[in-house]
């Protein structure tokens, strides 16, 4: 059977590969800061298997996480800006290939969706192939491989490993900011340990009506909305007001379905985001990078469209996940 | 109450423009000091949350397949593609942009565009161009608005089509948060399903946005038309 573990060793595998090929370069701007930081990252990604099934002790995995925050944060890690074809050769390319060069793309998302789909008969000798706990993330990283064996054999690189060494370039070029998401969901689960959520479930219920489903709803909705304008983050919002409102009113007092509830708290959020100078990346680079003269324009463009979608999600929240 | 402190320490050092790792972290600590949770404690959480949360770190597998794809000129494509566009007007190209930039996002190519590699070099002076050769001249005001909307529809192109896909951050999160906190078994694929009508209606709400922009620039190139010419007659007449 395959496990879901499996796939973080597959993660786990291409960290350490690629923190292998930068130890190697000689020329590498930082090469020894970010061939620790990649490396590191990917061992914590098998260790990760031990504390998971609580056989091994996880404050060790919690010093290497500060390690890897620290070495992030003081600069030592760095793009090593791994060679690949240029504009104009890509261009030829794209002339030669066309639409085919989105084949691959679509295999991915296709073969997940496939073996999602088939995983319950997919049986050897009455086992499930595939952990029926976590079907997706499975069928997504066997997607994943399809999809670069796929371009292998479409593109017909010289190189028969380099969809592994372009990885590379993506990752690098991502930097850090890679283990972002996996921070902000620690974050979430430290702030539900020290009890934030129920902090603010406490402020909210002076808000909120006993009894009304609708009004609850709102709260969610709304605070996932405002807490995403104030942190700049919808991931940071969504413990807060998930602890606070969405399970214990939303799922337990009004018996709610939990996967519409959170996905579509989590696109209110997203309607914050639109709204935010927090939310730099997205709303105030552009301006700069546009030379806008209002720094604030992207948002003044944008909020026509967060405040009624908003609403929307109220009203789909409300009529789909209560039934 | 006091535990809300981190909350705080996020927004400032967020506001401030810290490395967000560190926030994140200092924030984490803080708050779990506050909460009473012992230093070893904190160690533990900070490796079991790592370890809970790795599946939000899936998009690591897809590297490989985009990298090599990006090789063989995936964006110089979709650069082509999008240029088809340039025979419209400015609503419209902003409005075909949209629909690529979320049907792309949905299906996990969300390189394929960004401000940077697309809306830059490619969107805004499209939707300029479109707009000189509607009014012959794109005055400052309308030219701001362009680009406002150029960067805007990047923004709600990706929100609102990423959640589609399984494999994005945000997905992931919910599930590893939920499951972890509550004991809750959510699939990811049960979750993006919930996102498609909310990308459905940002489409539409966008969309009729964008299709009211050229009458809405239509009528501020003509304002400002008017006011040139009440100028000129005012200049005309020696007063000012």
């Amino acid at each position: 059977m395959i496990k879901v573990e499996a796939v973080f060793w597959l993660i786990g595998i291409l960290f350490v590969a690629w923190s292998l090929l930068i130890a190697r370069e000689t020329t590498h701007p930082k090469r020894w800061g970010s061939a620790a930081f990649w490396g590191i990252l990917g061992l914590c990604f098998f260790y990760g298997t031990w504390v998971q099934a609580k056989t091994a002790p996880a404050w060790i995995l919690g010093v290497a996480v500060l390690v890897l925050v620290a070495l992030a944060s003081t600069g030592v890690l760095g793009d090593g800006k791994t060679k690949t074809t240029s504009i104009e050769r890509r261009t030829e390319l794209a002339a030669k290939f066309g639409n085919k060069l989105f084949i691959p793309a679509l295999v991915l998302p296709v073969v997940t969706v496939l073996i999602v789909l088939l995983a319950p008969v997919l049986k050897v000798g009455g086992q499930p192939i595939i952990d029926p706990t976590n079907t997706t993330l499975v069928a997504l990283a066997i997607g994943a491989v399809a999809a670069a064996v796929v371009a292998v054999v479409i593109l017909k690189p010289k190189q028969k490993l380099a969809p592994v060494f372009e990885g590379r370039r993506i990752l690098e070029s991502i930097g850090w900011a890679a283990l972002l998401p996996q921070m902000l969901s620690t974050l979430g689960i430290l702030f539900t340990k020290a009890g934030v959520g129920t902090a603010v479930g406490t402020l909210a219920k002076g808000v909120l009506p006993e009894g009304s489903l609708i009004a609850a709803v709102i709260v969610y909705s709304v605070g996932m909305f405002l807490f995403t304008v104030l942190m700049g983050n919808a991931f940071a919002a969504f413990p807060i007001m998930t602890a606070a409102v969405g399970w214990p009113v939303l799922v337990q007092t009004f018996d709610g379905t939990p996967a519409i509830i959170f996905a579509i708290g989590m696109l209110a959020g997203f309607c914050g985001t639109l709204c935010t100078p927090m939310a730099a990346n997205f709303n105030l680079v552009p301006a700069a990078l546009l030379e806008m003269k209002n720094k604030f324009g992207v948002i003044k463009a944008q909020w026509a469209t967060a405040v009624p979608l908003l609403g929307a999600n109220i009203v789909l929240m409300y009529f789909l996940a209560f039934n | 109450m006091l535990v809300l402190i981190g909350v705080l320490l996020v927004i400032v050092g967020f506001a401030i423009r810290l490395n967000p790792l560190i926030v994140v972290t200092v924030s984490g600590i803080v708050t779990a000091l506050l909460g009473g949770l012992s230093p070893m404690e904190i160690l533990e959480a900070f490796g079991t949350g790592f370890a809970s949360s790795r599946s939000v770190t899936i998009f690591v597998v897809v590297l490989p397949v985009i990298g090599i794809i990006e090789r063989f000129g995936l964006q110089e494509q979709a650069k082509t593609l999008i240029s088809k566009l340039a025979k419209l007007t400015a609503g419209r190209v902003l409005l075909g942009y949209l629909l690529i930039r979320q049907a792309t996002a949905a299906v996990g190519l969300t390189g394929i565009g960004g401000h940077a590699q697309a809306v830059r070099p490619l969107v805004f002076p499209m939707a300029e161009g479109a707009a000189l050769r509607r009014y012959g001249k794109v005055p400052d005001k309308v030219k701001e608005k362009i680009k406002a909307h150029s960067a805007a529809a990047d923004n709600v192109g990706v929100f609102f089509g990423e959640d589609v896909f399984v494999a994005v951050g945000s997905i992931l999160l919910i599930t590893t948060f939920v499951d972890t906190t509550y004991g809750l078994h959510l699939e990811p694929l049960e979750l993006a399903v919930w996102a498609i009508p909310t990308a459905i209606i940002a489409f539409l709400i966008h969309g009729f946005r964008l299709l009211r922009l050229d009458r809405q620039l239509d009528k501020e190139v003509r304002a400002i038309e008017a006011e040139e010419k009440n100028n000129e007659t005012v200049t005309a007449g020696g007063n000012a």
